[in-house]
């Protein structure tokens, strides 16, 4: 299992790219070997919304299972990668590269300390099994 | 062998079914208005007949074989129904003709009304809506508009057991509620000590199947109405697995305020490949001023020499119409039918029966499959379809073996609390032979998982189509044979 | 009864089970309310039974037995003996949802057919399996106009010329949506006009718009100018139609509509009092994965087979749970096979027939009746088979004559209409001969002399 070193990591399996002011949002290898064949992928925020801390912002689907994206931070849309919903297979081949899935402006760099680093990650991901 | 579709079967210019020409004089429909193609089929009557009779023989059936489907209730759907159903006094009367004209239809209605009642223990019922999961919604929407009519306007939310039917989340959700999933306890019972801390005044019900989707009836199931009804709030039923209480218990009498029925399960009215199904609601009678508009009701009492006129009442809370006309009357004569050839003893015994073969059946394969809740069930109970020794054979392996040895699979992987679920519900209407065989089949692949593993995972072997590639499906989402830009 | 056990038989599996008594297995139950005594009729025979069946039914007057001319939502068409011939084969009718392919082919290709035909009919791209009537099938394209803007654009409008009770089922369906705003225009209390007039009232809040076509009233109205203007705001329009007029008619698909719905019953259906029915969803391709309720997909299998499966079945209850949009589980299964058996049967030259002696009769009525002293057919617009017949006296009244006359009149316009008061909504189909139409004429004429 891929957990690349430089990202951040949240619990519900995102991870988190950031650069300056700027934090790109996708799930993890983990999550999509879990999720098996991803055969769908809905964005559901627009570029430009200010969302929340834990906003859903993608659904991403199998055809057993479906799961929620959710933003682990605050702040304002800049770009959704919609290239995804013609290209579902991307969250499976490339989970940290063509598939990000939004980039945000961080609103509350506080809201970064709550995230795991790669090494708590794949400790977290050892404990669950499969 | 592949089946062509009725598209790659028309030949243009053939006929099938002719009507008479105008006897009227002619009018014209100005052109503007009118469709320049209109694509359908162009096959003779033989056709037809030939493909769909094609098509029925790649079925399995419950007319062809058990048929376990666990929460299904897939048992017997008895001839007669059919044909009362397609009496010409029922079959071609129409849903707004005057009510004078129609008091045969009402009376069965009334009397089905009446027969629910006395069966689960409710003031009132409902007939309108068309299948279980709109009777929950028609549930969910009386409770909340309960609460509002007493100005209760903070009870937001609705407890649902970890072990429900996936509806009742769904319909909670929609019906504007916010959803707190409630933990089974090591018994498969609802966690008593969960239930009394989230229970508070925000809480406007519980949804609880009983028995749950483990087959397992509930002991503490009269503690966890009233913990919910000391919090003021409301239990909603699933009916769903009535088909082990029928005369052995009501539900209205322990205490639960609502509860759908499922004509299509308890009461033998055919699955038609997916429904039609039918989902009655009864109340207690607090909620009886909220049911959906109409209900049949007597307008004028029977005298010495006449019947009672029945007709249509509108109940004063009324959350209003959830389907159009009253429901699916189809099933009602149906289901109508079959209360009446069973009588209270009837009744009684085919829950007696529904349990006797689940735990007769459990019995036989105890020792083969784990059993995650050791306790006696009800009419279906949950195995897991795996083994720790052999890792790599699923329940959907299991599932699929199954059909080379003739049998519908049971339920699989749900309910989503036992790990590689399969949930079996023989029914009251198996013989012995029958769970005999169906049982012999099962520990045949529990012993086939060990010695000869690729027999299950390449399985069915015997199916008129193996296993289906549903990623390709879901992904290139292929939803008609024929469309006419891309013909 | 339908247990097979003999006594030996329950005897043993008892002793297998290892308890005494089948009362043993019910110890769960708490023992004050076990086993209750039922209040009910003891049981019958097949035979007793049938024959009570048969005096309920018998004491209903049926649209065979007297004249009807009564629509508003559910219509008496001939059902080809094709169509019940194929409904009764047990394969079909006693199997279940079709969850295990390899052993349902049969369910699932009829059911990827009837998406076939009505997305043909209705000129859209795809549809689903199917709802339960025409009205929650309306509902559902309330919530999928809702849930497509994600709750940001909350409004619905309703034209007050679509079956009222489906306006009441849509109501009832999206009240819990959180900031729902659902208004019903075009003249509650006049008759509504040209659904033109309600482009003004669409905005950049409206999710959806929905109008009937032909409208509750039986009158046709170009939808294409209006869907633009929908479109232009940015909203969705779904169109509530009738499957047989789509024989003859321009189909909403051409004119531009986004969601089609309706109800199914006339395509070989009875109508048994108002279910079980049927109701259809179609939509454009780009809609496909909001649609709720169950597809079936084309796929094949290892050896490359063509095949079908139920597919997007993550987005369903019993695996999102809470978070899916729709709480649809059982659908109308057997009524869809009995629409894809009918259209099949009749196919492209008898559904034109049809809706042809549907058209061509209720004008010969229109003319007729509405050359009858004190009567007269309001229309300001093209119909189908359905006309609004203004009346001299109440619509009870006039109705109550003709019931002594073994006419089933027309549908009462005034419980939904103020403005429509003693005005009755006449159908016409094929079941209907010019001497029946001449008949209902004859006996007006008594009523206009009364």
């Amino acid at each position: 299992m891929n957990v690349p070193e430089n990202l951040k990591y949240t619990h519900s399996d995102e991870w988190l790219a950031i650069d300056g002011n700027v934090a790109t949002l996708g799930v993890t290898d983990y999550a999509q070997d879990q999720l098996s064949d991803i055969v769908f992928v809905e964005i559901t925020v627009d570029k430009g919304d200010s969302i929340k801390k834990l906003t859903h912002v993608a659904t991403i689907e199998s055809v057993k299972a479906a799961a929620d994206v959710n933003s682990p931070i605050s702040g304002k849309i800049t770009e959704v990668n919609e290239s995804l919903s013609n290209n579902p297979e991307l969250v499976n081949n490339e989970p940290f590269g063509k598939a990000w899935m939004i980039k945000l402006e961080i609103a509350d760099q506080a809201e970064l300390s709550s995230l795991m680093d790669a090494k708590a990650y794949a400790e977290y991901c050892s404990t669950r099994g499969h | 062998m592949t089946e062509p579709t009725i598209y790659e079967l028309s030949s243009p210019g053939r006929t099938g079914v002719r009507f008479p020409e105008p006897d009227v004089p002619l009018t014209h429909l100005p052109q503007s208005l009118m469709r320049e193609q209109l694509p359908l089929p162009e096959l003779s009557e033989m056709d037809v007949i030939r493909h769909f009779t094609h098509l029925s023989s790649l079925n399995y059936c419950i007319d062809g074989g058990l048929y376990p489907l666990g929460s299904c209730t897939m048992k017997y759907n008895p001839k007669i129904n059919e044909e009362t159903a397609r009496l010409e006094g029922f079959a071609y009367t129409h849903p707004l003709q005057p009510e004078v004209t129609i008091q045969g239809n009402l009376a069965l209605m009334y009397d089905l009304q009446e027969t629910l009642k006395e069966v689960a223990g409710f003031a009132a019922v409902t007939l309108q809506p068309a299948a279980g999961a709109q009777g929950e919604f028609t549930g969910v929407m009386i409770i909340r508009d309960y609460h509002r009519s007493r100005g209760d306007a903070k009870r937001t939310k609705i407890l649902i057991p970890d072990s429900a039917h996936g509806t009742n989340p769904a319909t909670s959700a929609m019906s504007g509620f916010e959803v707190v999933a409630l933990p089974s306890d090591a018994r498969g019972n609802v966690d008593l000590a969960k239930l009394r801390e989230v229970c508070d005044d925000t809480v406007a019900g519980l949804m609880l199947t009983n028995p749950n989707t483990l087959g397992i009836f509930d002991e503490n199931v009269v503690e966890v109405i009233n913990i919910v009804h000391q919090a003021g709030g409301l239990v909603y039923g699933d009916g769903a697995n009535l088909n082990a209480l029928l005369g052995i218990v009501r539900p209205g009498d322990l205490g639960i305020d609502i509860m759908h029925f499922n004509l299509h399960k308890t009461f033998s009215t055919p699955h038609g490949g997916g429904g039609p199904g039918s989902g009655p609601v009864g109340v207690a009678a607090h909620l009886a001023d909220f049911l959906p508009t109409p209900l049949v009701g007597i307008l004028e009492k029977a005298t010495a020499d006449l019947p009672p006129l029945y007709g249509f009442i509108k109940p004063p809370k009324s959350i209003g119409r959830v389907k159009s006309f009253f429901g699916q009357f189809g099933m009602f004569v149906r289901a109508y039918t079959y209360i009446r050839m069973h009588g209270p003893e009837g009744l009684r015994k085919v829950s007696e029966y529904a349990v006797l073969n689940a735990n007769y059946l459990l019995a036989k394969l105890g020792d083969a499959y784990h059993l995650p809740y050791k306790r006696t069930c009800m009419h279906e109970f949950v195995v897991e379809g795996c083994w720790p020794d052999i890792p790599d054979v699923h329940a959907l392996d299991i599932a699929k073996r199954l059909m080379d040895y003739k049998f519908h699979p049971p339920t699989n992987y749900f309910p989503l609390i036992v790990h590689e679920a399969l949930m079996v519900e023989p029914t009251e209407t198996e013989s012995k032979q029958s769970l005999d065989a169906f049982a012999e089949a099962l520990l045949a692949i529990a012993k086939e998982a060990r010695e000869t593993p690729e027999l299950l995972k390449e399985a069915p072997h015997d199916t008129p189509i193996g296993r289906l590639d549903e990623v390709k499906a879901a992904k290139e989402l292929v939803l008609c044979c024929w469309l006419p830009e891309e013909n | 009864m339908f247990i097979p056990h003999t006594p030996s038989e329950t005897e043993e599996m008892l002793r297998k089970i290892g308890v005494k008594s089948i009362e043993d297995l019910f110890k769960d139950v708490p023992q004050k309310y076990r086993f209750p005594k039922l209040n009910l009729p003891e049981g019958l025979t097949e035979m007793e039974a049938l024959a009570e069946m048969h005096e309920y039914a018998s004491s209903n007057e049926t649209v065979k037995g007297l004249l009807s001319f009564l629509g508003a939502g559910a219509y008496h068409h001939y059902i080809p003996a094709g169509v019940d011939s194929l409904l009764r084969r047990a394969e079909f009718y006693t199997a279940y949802t079709p969850y295990q392919p390899e052993v349902a082919q049969g369910t699932l290709q009829a059911i990827f057919e009837f998406q076939t035909l009505i997305a043909n009919l209705t000129g859209m791209q795809v549809s689903n399996a199917s709802h339960y009537d025409g009205a929650t099938a309306t509902a559902e394209a309330g919530v999928m106009a809702y849930h497509n803007f994600r709750g940001k654009r909350p409004g619905i409008l309703l034209s007050s010329a679509v079956n009222p009770q489906y306006r009441e089922v849509v109501c009832s369906y999206l009240c819990g949506y959180e900031n729902i705003n659902i208004q019903t225009l075009g003249g509650d209390f006049t008759l509504p006009g040209n659904p033109d007039d309600l482009a003004a009232h669409v905005d950049a809040e409206t999710a959806l718009v929905v109008v009937q076509y032909p409208d509750f009233f039986g009158r046709i109205f170009d939808l294409t100018s209006f869907a633009q203007k929908v479109h232009e705001k940015g909203a969705l329009l779904a169109v509530v139609t009738n499957p047989i007029a789509l024989g003859l008619l321009k189909t909403p698909g051409e004119m531009g509509a986004d969601i089609v719905v309706g109800e199914g019953q006339p395509l070989g259906i009875p109508l048994s009092y108002g279910g079980p029915y049927l109701g259809f969803f179609a939509t454009k391709k780009e809609f496909a994965r909001k649609i709720s309720g169950r597809l079936v997909g084309e796929t094949t299998d290892a050896q490359g087979r063509r095949g079908y499966v139920l597919t997007l079945t993550a987005r369903e209850q019993h695996i999102r749970r809470e978070k899916s949009t729709s709480n649809i589980c059982t659908n109308q299964g057997l009524m869809a096979l009995a629409a894809t058996i009918y259209l099949s049967l009749v196919g492209k030259s008898g559904l034109k027939q049809v809706a042809n002696l549907c058209f061509q009769k209720a004008h010969y009525a229109a003319d007729v009746l509405g050359q009858i002293p004190g009567f007269s057919v309001l229309s300001d617009a093209p119909f189908f088979h359905e006309f609004i017949l203004k009346c001299p006296r109440s619509v009870d009244a006039v109705n109550a004559h003709l019931l002594e006359r073994d006419i089933i009149g027309g549908y009462d316009l005034g419980k939904d209409c103020e403005a429509l008061v003693n005005h009755m909504l006449i159908c016409v189909t094929e079941m209907t001969s010019k001497d029946d139409i001449d008949y209902l004429a004859s006996i007006l004429e008594e009523v206009s002399h009364d």
